[in-house]
């Protein structure tokens, strides 16, 4: 079973690095207009995920995520196969 | 509107950059003087922002051979291969460039670019798998972009990484092609390719080598970094491109496999477009035999690659991680990397600026060439030293710094 709240919180915390200390990290925040990343951190960022989880995210699945939410459910999804 | 809104901030990176003078984004070059002289703003300069690796752009032979099949050929093909654009000198420099790389199979593109685009994205589609050196060039990424495959990085320079990513795809490796580059662009570092040959190879999956930035300058035949540390058997597609040391404008991929034909075949970046013009290949063949009948060339230009990567290094400057023909120096910020563009210029030397969001880094990138003679090396340098003296960073800041604390 894939617990969904954790791995937000694990998504808040390895998103830190890459937000800096400007913005208030939200679940719903938009990674690119609200928390300021750069495209290129976005992928930075995943290959963190990766790592994390153990998984492989396709770059070409990027373009459907725009918050830490959008990835937490990409990452489930992943989990389950 | 609603188009243009994406734009803004691009606006705003351009709007900053044409401030206060010549616009180094597209800077013109009023007249070129030689492979290494220009007028830029009315003044003469150095020009060593220009990949032309061999000097061989103003090449008498080259030159000949090209206006020769101008005359004979006409100006342009103004077709595709596949149709009416594919003359004997185009099957000629294929086979040329099959041979120079020792293998049975070439095809040659009408831009680098469109070598990467339609080859990467023609070999692997939907289903299967490319994995990239994250500091691949623009064509890399827009090849992925356009292949419909699963598309993953790897960290730069990182067999180790390439391995572990390769294993989390859990035996998908044989729908896998990695990329990788010889000489990176940017910062001038070359890729670790014995170790990346030797992950690929253990995990079956498959290689390809860019080597744009490599070929004609790397390896004792000039075939590039695989021939330099003799792992050329093992590599499965090279692509490279006409427009650094050939001094031209054009691409390539060759391979060992037959199968490369049916990639010809199946290439859009190669059906749908015009062919190369005939006096681009001729003098692009002319500089193929060049590059193999004069390594003294090579040897020249690693000279002078060495001569401005110690000289930018000693002044205390953040330069790429290792000498190359591409000598990087890394800048705090966009306005640093700026300022330090404009005290080069104005001191008579060309070199490319590179700032967000064209790459992650600010950061100046000057290109050697063998044509550069020793004294235009030290006038480079020299300019070096003064724009560092003039912004303050480097080793003069160290020494301000000093004479600060002992005041």
């Amino acid at each position: 079973m894939v617990d969904s709240g954790n791995i937000t919180t694990v998504l808040m915390d390895l998103i830190q690095p890459f937000a800096g200390e400007g913005p208030s990290i939200t679940i719903d925040a938009d990674l690119v207009d609200e928390l300021g990343l750069t495209s290129l951190q976005v992928m930075e960022f995943i290959e963190t995920v990766e790592d994390r989880y153990d998984i492989s995210y396709p770059l070409n699945e990027l373009a459907d995520v725009r918050t830490l939410r959008d990835l937490s459910r990409g990452i489930e999804r992943q989990l389950r196969q | 509107m609603s188009l243009f809104t994406k734009f803004a901030s691009l606006a705003q990176v351009r709007a900053s950059l044409s401030e206060a003078g010549v616009n180094p984004v597209g800077v013109p070059i009023e007249k070129v003087l030689s492979p290494t002289r220009g007028m830029i703003g009315g003044r003469e300069v150095i020009l060593a922002g220009t990949n032309n690796y061999l000097g061989l752009t103003f090449d008498p032979a080259c030159i000949e051979a090209s206006r020769a099949a101008a005359l004979a050929c006409g100006t342009g093909t103004t077709g595709s291969r596949m149709a009416n654009g594919t003359y004997a000198g185009h099957l000629a420099l294929e086979r040329a460039i099959a041979e120079f790389f020792d293998v049975a199979h070439a095809i040659v593109f009408t831009t680098g670019y469109q070598a990467n685009v339609g080859t990467i994205a023609t070999l692997a589609g939907p289903g299967e798998v490319l994995l990239l050196d994250a500091d691949s060039h623009a064509s890399i990424y827009d090849a992925a972009k356009l292949s419909g495959a699963e598309v993953y990085r790897f960290k730069h320079n990182d067999p180790d990484d390439l391995s572990r990513r390769l294993g989390r795809l859990a035996g998908r490796a044989a729908d896998t092609l990695v990329v990788v580059e010889g000489i990176y662009s940017m910062l001038g570092d070359r890729s670790p390719l014995a170790e990346i040959v030797a992950v690929t190879r253990e995990q079956g999956a498959w290689l390809l080598v860019d080597e744009a930035h490599s070929m004609g300058v790397l390896g004792a035949g000039g075939r590039g970094l695989a021939e330099e540390v003799g792992v050329e058997a093992q590599i499965d597609f090279i692509t490279g491109t006409f427009s650094k040391s050939l001094g031209a404008i054009g691409g390539y991929c060759v391979s060992r496999h037959p199968e490369l034909e049916l990639v010809r075949a199946a290439a859009r970046a190669y059906v749908f477009t015009a062919s190369p013009t005939p006096a681009t290949i001729a003098s692009t063949h002319k500089a193929l035999e060049t590059i193999r009948q004069r390594p003294a060339l090579r040897e020249q230009l690693w000279c002078n690659a060495r001569r401005m990567y110690a000289g930018v290094k000693a002044l205390g400057l953040r330069v790429g991680p290792e000498p190359s023909p591409v000598v990087a120096t890394l800048f705090d910020d966009r306005q640093q990397a700026l300022a330090a563009w404009r005290e080069l210029l104005a001191r008579g030397v060309y070199v490319n600026l590179v700032v967000p969001p064209a790459a992650p880094l600010s950061l100046l990138r000057c290109s050697l060439s063998a044509a550069h003679s020793e004294q235009q090396v030290d006038a480079m340098i020299e300019a070096y030293a003064q724009m560092a003296a003039a912004l303050h960073i480097g080793s003069s800041a160290r020494t301000v710094a000093a004479s600060a604390a002992r005041a």
